[in-house]
């Protein structure tokens, strides 16, 4: 039969002495990354190919080893940036009536459009105003609100509100839905104070969502309300002295299915995958951070946030003003479920500190971040 | 029809100038046809809003330390652009040449440094500009083997023991052929048409296995079963120039031909196990090829039974049977395209279908035509069959 020294010759020849390869080339992946952020984006640039043909720098090369995308995704022609999306609140228009009541209304337009998902892969997504997330629309507990929901897309469509309202304003394919052209106005008051969102429940529901159709709903809470902890409840109302004390920011983390084969391909915070690992958020160590952090991802059970280097406070829902967690540094979100993260980095050496998806996978499938702290 | 116009017509046989010209009205329609379709576009509501095709095929997937390089082929109603690559659920960084989108059927290299790990599985998705994902799995990381003098001569070493070595065994077997019976002899020559017929069906079933994983629109199938007959066809040809059919040492030297091919395309299945990963196999693989290939000597003999052969001629047919073993091994080892893969197989089967007819055409011949169905004739054709299946059984 086989005698061990043929074994070894026919080995010999499948690896043709480059078995110990592999492994060097590890080790000087593995350093580069070491190398620390001016010597990788020369490498990655040296690199050619799709550099020229996307015609992008990759700004974030120097951390990111070379788990990234090639090339730049064109912020102008999607018609919104991640980076405005995580403070650009959507407070509508307010006005107050006779007897003092303030009553605060939304536009929102139901579009379908190609967005550049990565550099060079478009998605024919259906949005809320054309981008995604939706509007973060922001409120106060208390008040009256109406959205006005034009159906600009060639599906019919809806605004589910998480919140507590008739179930005439749900917003599902019983009561609310729009027909494209028309148009719909839910109406209902502004409770649980907390961090909530809204989505598309048309059906087929799994395709309504991971199309683009969600976005956060925050209502701040009103501290007249909330007497016995009317400090915190003001630090969360926006535009209150207290308020500004704080570094707000809202993170939905959502995926997509680019190729509809029901898994995503894409996972990303606020829909650009590494969006905040090549350009990190700013972090300013004098003021605290509260992260409006909203899980929609479709088709994976769960979605998760874990930051280096720190540990946070976190709010379920944020119908609270007290933490439901105290002191972790990983939660996680079904879909649908969301919470308010607040983090202090006021004794911490200025750096880069990373922030992503506990599942590896969703990290490097683009739900990578960091935090510049300054 | 023509005997009775022939009087009444004039003998110019080409007819008259304006007639000869007309040649090239199909080619006119024709332009007018392909320029009212371009230009035209009558078939615009139709394409207009239609989705993109988009076609990949990943041909070849090479691993060198820390790179892996694919050769990608793409095909569809636009071309394919390559937008971002994943490596085991990862964005990774790559380089495509020539940059930017692919022509229909063009092709393109793509790089992409990756830490690849040596006996591990690997999965690489290629994402398109509309978010379709082309996916190649490595189901084993190998190295694929260098192209320097130390691999090409161990891996010419197994093309040799798997081509030339079984083959000059069986031509051992000459002399004992010698003191056969008619009978005997007929028996012998059937079992090589039977033996001929298991290699037929065998390299054009790998033929049609590889071309089943080239893109859909080269129709490798069919360009399977062209370069077949065209291969018997052209080998006939030449077999019978001088319009004799061959005998002895040149349907000996055309058998061994056939059996070179044939074994040229078991070269590129050693090799290619090889760079898939599974070396650990080869030895099998060697061990069953040389047991199976080793009747294939006895085909080659058949024909030089009666004759006196030089101790050369029969090194020369070995070398024809065996030798093409070697490049074999050496471009499976460097994984080729499928697509010529099995052009390659088509080509095989071809030559091995032209032996078969001369064989059974000399015993024909020798015998006349009902020596075909003597149980002596099926018996031989079924053992020759029933041998090679049961040795291909070790492979």
């Amino acid at each position: 039969m086989l005698t061990s020294s043929k074994r070894r010759l026919l080995l010999g020849v499948g690896a043709a002495g480059l078995v110990a390869a592999p492994l060097a080339a590890g080790l000087a992946v593995r350093s580069g990354m070491g190398q620390g952020s001016n010597a990788r984006p020369a490498a990655a640039g040296q690199a050619g190919g799709p550099t020229g043909a996307h015609g992008g720098g990759h700004g974030g090369a120097g951390i990111a080893g070379d788990n990234l995308i090639v090339g730049s995704v064109n912020h102008e022609r999607n018609g919104f940036d991640p980076h405005a999306i995580l403070t650009d609140w959507d407070v509508g228009e307010v006005s107050t009536d006779s007897q003092g009541r303030k009553t605060r209304e939304w536009m929102v337009v139901a579009v379908d459009k190609e967005i550049e998902l990565a550099p060079g892969l478009m998605f024919p997504a259906w949005t809320f105003n054309g981008r995604i997330p939706g509007p973060t629309l922001r409120c106060t507990e208390g008040e009256r609100l109406r959205v006005v929901f034009n159906n600009g897309s060639k599906h019919p469509h809806t605004m589910h509100f998480h919140g507590i309202h008739s179930w005439r304003m749900d917003g599902v394919p019983y009561a609310g839905l729009v027909q494209p052209g028309e148009r719909f106005v839910y109406e209902f008051d502004a409770k649980p104070f907390g961090c909530h969102l809204y989505h598309c429940h048309a059906l087929p529901l799994k395709r309504h969502i991971h199309k683009g159709m969600y976005g956060a709903f925050i209502i701040d809470p009103d501290p007249a309300r909330h007497p016995e902890a009317a400090t915190v409840a003001e630090s969360r109302l926006l535009g209150s002295a207290r308020n500004a004390e704080w570094q707000e920011i809202m993170i939905c983390m959502n995926a997509f299915d680019t190729n509809f084969d029901d898994e995503n391909e894409i996972y990303a915070a606020n829909t650009i995958p590494f969006a905040y690992q090549q350009k990190p958020i700013r972090v300013e160590r004098g003021r605290k951070l509260r992260i409006y952090l909203v899980n929609i991802t479709e088709f994976d059970p769960i979605n998760s946030f874990h930051v280096h280097g720190n540990f946070f406070d976190y709010y379920d829902h944020g119908t609270t003003l007290t933490p439901t967690s105290r002191i972790v540094d990983t939660i996680m979100q079904c879909q649908g479920q969301r919470g308010i993260i607040e983090m202090d980095w006021s004794e911490h050496e200025p750096g880069i500190y990373m922030f992503h998806a506990h599942q590896s996978e969703f990290a490097e499938l683009g739900w990578m971040s960091h935090f510049e702290v300054v | 029809m023509a005997q009775n116009s022939a009087p009444s017509q004039p003998t110019d046989p080409s007819g008259t100038p304006w007639r000869r010209t007309a040649w090239l009205l199909p080619l006119v329609v024709l332009g007018a046809i392909l320029a009212l379709l371009i230009l035209g576009k009558p078939l615009e509501r139709l394409t207009a809003d239609a989705p993109p095709v988009e076609k990949v095929s990943i041909e070849r997937v090479r691993l060198t330390p820390g790179l892996i390089t694919l050769h990608i082929r793409a095909d569809g109603s636009q071309p394919v652009a390559i937008a971002q690559v994943q490596v085991d659920a990862a964005f990774r960084l790559f380089t495509i040449d020539p940059p930017g989108p692919i022509g229909r059927l063009g092709t393109a290299r793509i790089e992409i440094p990756y830490p690849w790990i040596d006996g591990e599985g690997h999965k690489v998705v290629l994402l398109s500009s509309t978010g379709a994902a082309f996916v190649r799995t490595i189901d084993i990381a190998r190295a694929t083997p260098a192209w320097d003098v130390p691999t090409l001569t161990l891996l010419a070493l197994v093309g040799v023991l798997l081509g030339v070595a079984p083959v000059a065994t069986g031509l051992l077997a000459f002399p004992a052929l010698g003191t056969l019976s008619a009978n005997g002899m007929r028996f012998v020559l059937a079992l090589t048409v039977g033996l001929l017929a298991y290699l037929f069906l065998d390299t054009l079933h790998e033929g049609l296995e590889q071309a089943g994983r080239a893109l859909e629109r080269l129709r490798a199938q069919a360009a399977i079963w062209v370069s077949l007959f065209i291969a018997a066809g052209v080998l006939t040809m030449i077999g019978r120039r001088g319009g004799r059919t061959p005998e002895g040492a040149a349907l000996a030297t055309f058998i061994a031909l056939g059996i070179g091919l044939h074994n040229l395309g078991e070269g590129l299945a050693v090799g290619a196990a090889i760079a898939a990963g599974e070396a650990a196999l080869a030895t099998f693989l060697v061990i069953g090829f040389t047991i199976h290939n080793v009747s294939e000597g006895f085909g080659i003999a058949a024909p030089l039974v009666g004759r006196r052969p030089r101790l050369l001629t029969f090194i020369g047919l070995a070398a024809l049977a065996g030798l093409p073993a070697v490049p074999g091994v050496w471009i499976g080892a460097q994984v080729v395209s499928p697509f010529w893969m099995a052009i390659c197989f088509g080509i095989g089967a071809g030559a091995i279908l032209q032996v078969i007819v001369e064989v059974a055409g000399l015993i024909a011949r020798r015998e006349g035509r009902a020596a075909l169905l003597t149980p002596a004739s099926l018996g031989g054709v079924a053992a020759g069959l029933a041998i090679m299946y049961v040795t291909a059984l070790f492979v």
